[in-house]
């Protein structure tokens, strides 16, 4: 009760410092690839840890031919995710296949995970219908482009999953950017109210674009604006499979026991520009930034970690690599071959019943389209 | 057959609704327990229960999130706006996600909301309730905008919106809730979207408009009989997409249109209609189109709204003036 009575609701400062006390970072691995954290290394079979390591490597060639194949003009947008494998696939490898995926525009890697084919995934980057048609058992919507809008959507989608009685959760990303939109809010916040089970992931890369993390809030960290919605808030080193892989099982399993949605944190880095389409990351960040995320790169620590458990050796990785090299030249090959779009097929998409404006245009469309 | 005020008619298919479909679900600010601000809920969470008929945080964009979410888990979701000068909260939900998912997916998924708002003047509400925002609706490919002036389509049109599998945006005049009843019948039936009313058949004008105007169209309309003059009034029902073939032929038939909303005349659904006729029955109107709207200014300070809202007295003057024109 001592403690009680000394409590100083005007002590400002003690107020924010001991929020701030309450939000450790978790990390396993460390960048030299060595454990640091015993307690809470998960239960992943050698099995398991290779398929995620081979799914980040997938990610990260994924990343190189997809850079190389939109400089050559052979994809449309495209938003690199080198520096984020562990912080996107190791906390997508804690889901499954009947969990709801609310993707923000860089989350592509977990989708293809998730199920959709990876030719749709091109289709998508270069603006076509096709890429955006998803097989029946895909349980996911297209990558969000309005940064907070997936988070409310998310928020909806598992108080239907609870109202369902399904054992499954929504799970969602956006970036330190998207936390600041006041979507962002209302969806942990409408979660929280609704004890919905719902994993948000912000992905702090340190950039929304070129607007620095410490602009966009005064808050120490992003994961304590869970503090707001009453519910759990953790930080995690993104750049740690082990740690993204770990706190992801524990947020799932505590939304689907009941408890409601957790908010994740991820500590990142994106190695290259926001996007293609003209972003020079050199204007807002120095050599030292890129320098001190490379030595962080979740690959190096994580091929060290299986390489000493002797998992994983450099024939493996060639094999991969050349794996994965011929599934994008297929997947291009697929896309290629996609149909011309047609506008009386998008005017046929706006409702279900057409009205007769529309049936009037989709005559003119038609009858253009069929010269 | 029961008299009912609109918002009795309302009630009762939410409640026929429930009762249908359990997948239809009723949420928003106040909707549970109190009934909403307007009563339109009062005693359906009492009979459907929590599960079916709750409350919100009071967040508008969360409720269109809400909406959009469980309609992913296949559910009818029925959010309500409180009132619809809030929608500004919501207008990324509704307007760059509901509205366009079937187009975005390639049809391959149902985006089957009924937004329940809210709206119009005359009520003298606080800044920011009432408005008329319908234009902004109607200006967003991929949405319904439903606005019933009667208490029988008023319960036929929110049936058939909940029965639709695209995105509705229902708006209920709020003058028009309990200001006349009428014969409503007791069980399940729709009145078609997308199809306007003839209310009134005449032969020597047209009138197009809908909600609470309708009511003054029609009262303009019998005074103007007694001088001798034959208006069709037309109630479009569905605001957009617009049923021009029947605003055609009612134009095609008498030569003379004018269109009467009680939104600002700047933009809106009274200047679609118009653009409409120019452009497939110009050379039917013997006679300019005329407007009656709201003047171009903020929705007003209450005190003022008796003289900012357009009433039968306009309607009858610039009828006269069409009809007067040679």
């Amino acid at each position: 009760m001592a403690k009680v009575k000394s409590f100083n609701p005007l002590d400002f400062a003690k107020q924010v410092e001991s929020v701030d006390a309450i939000f450790p970072t978790v990390q396993i691995l460390d960048e030299t690839g060595k454990i640091v954290n015993e307690d809470l290394v998960p239960d992943l079979k050698d099995e398991e840890l290779v398929e995620l390591f081979s799914r980040m490597l997938w990610s990260r060639a994924l990343n190189d031919r997809s850079t190389t194949l939109a400089r050559q003009g052979r994809l449309g947008f495209f938003a690199p995710t080198a520096g984020q494998e562990a912080s996107q696939l190791a906390s997508h490898f804690a889901f499954d296949k009947g969990d709801i995926l609310f993707p923000g525009y860089r989350d592509i890697p977990q989708l293809v995970q998730h199920g959709l084919p990876l030719h749709k995934a091109f289709l998508w980057s270069r603006g076509h219908v096709e890429g955006n048609i998803y097989p029946e058992d895909l349980n996911a919507m297209p990558p969000q482009i309005i940064i907070g809008a997936q988070i409310v959507q998310a928020a909806g989608a598992g108080l239907g999953l609870k109202k369902r009685g399904k054992k499954q959760v929504a799970f969602t990303y956006t970036g330190d950017g998207g936390s600041s939109q006041g979507d962002f809010y209302e969806g942990i916040n409408y979660a929280g109210a609704f004890k919905a089970p719902v994993v948000f992931y912000i992905q702090n890369n340190g950039y929304a674009i070129s607007t620095p993390r410490s602009l966009q809030t005064a808050a120490k960290t992003l994961g304590q604006k869970a503090v707001a919605a009453g519910i759990p808030g953790v930080i995690v080193d993104g750049m740690d499979p082990l740690a993204m892989y770990a706190v992801s099982k524990a947020a799932r399993d505590w939304a689907i026991a009941g408890n409601g949605p957790v908010l994740i944190e991820t500590l990142t880095s994106r190695f290259g520009p926001h996007s293609l389409s003209g972003d020079d990351p050199k204007r807002y960040r120095d050599q030292a930034s890129f320098d001190e995320w490379d030595n962080k790169d979740p690959l190096i620590r994580f091929r060290i970690y299986l390489t000493e458990k002797g998992l994983w050796d450099e024939a493996k990785e060639t094999a991969l690599i050349e794996k994965v090299d011929q599934e994008i030249k297929d997947a291009v090959k697929l896309a290629d071959q996609a149909p011309k779009q047609k506008v009386s097929d998008f005017l046929k998409n706006m409702f279900e019943v057409p009205t007769n404006t529309i049936e009037e245009q989709i005559a003119t469309f038609e009858a253009k389209e069929g010269k | 057959m029961a008299q009912l005020t609109m918002i009795q008619a309302i009630t009762q298919a939410l409640d026929i609704a429930l009762e249908r479909d359990e997948n239809t679900l009723i949420f928003g600010e106040d909707v549970g327990l109190n009934g909403g601000v307007f009563r339109a809920t009062e005693g359906l969470q009492a009979k459907h229960g929590e599960d079916r008929v709750f409350n919100t945080p009071l967040a508008e964009s969360g409720i269109g999130g809400l909406a959009i979410g469980l309609a992913l888990e296949k559910y009818r979701p029925i959010p309500e706006i409180q009132f619809f000068g809030f929608v500004f909260e919501v207008m990324d939900s509704i307007v760059a996600q509901m509205a366009r998912t079937r187009y975005r997916l390639g049809g391959t998924r149902h985006m089957p909301i009924t937004i329940r708002s809210p709206f119009g003047g005359g009520v003298h509400t606080p800044e920011l309730h009432s408005d008329n925002l319908e234009g902004l609706m109607a200006h967003s490919p991929g949405l319904r905008v439903v606005i019933p002036s009667n208490p029988y389509d008023a319960k036929g049109l929110l049936l058939a919106s909940i029965e639709n599998n695209d995105p509705v945006v229902y708006l209920e005049h709020m003058k028009l809730y309990r200001s006349f009843r009428e014969e409503v019948p007791e069980g399940y039936y729709t009145v078609p979207l997308d199809k306007a009313n003839v209310s009134l058949e005449g032969n020597d004008i047209t009138i197009v408009t809908y909600g609470y105007m309708v009511r003054e169209a029609l009262k303009a309309s019998e005074k103007l009989k007694a001088e001798g003059i034959s208006v069709e009034v037309i109630d479009l029902r569905t605001v957009q997409p617009l049923d021009i073939n029947t605003i055609v032929k009612s134009v095609e038939k008498t030569g003379r249109l004018v269109v009467v909303q009680e939104a600002q005349r700047q933009a809106g659904v009274g200047a679609a209609v118009m653009a409409e006729i120019a452009e497939r029955a110009i050379l039917n109107l013997k006679a300019p189109i005329g407007r009656v709207a709201a003047p171009d200014t903020i929705f007003p300070f209450g005190l003022a709204e008796h003289d900012w809202l357009p009433n039968e007295e306009d309607i009858i003057a610039k009828v006269k003036e069409i009809v007067a024109f040679d």
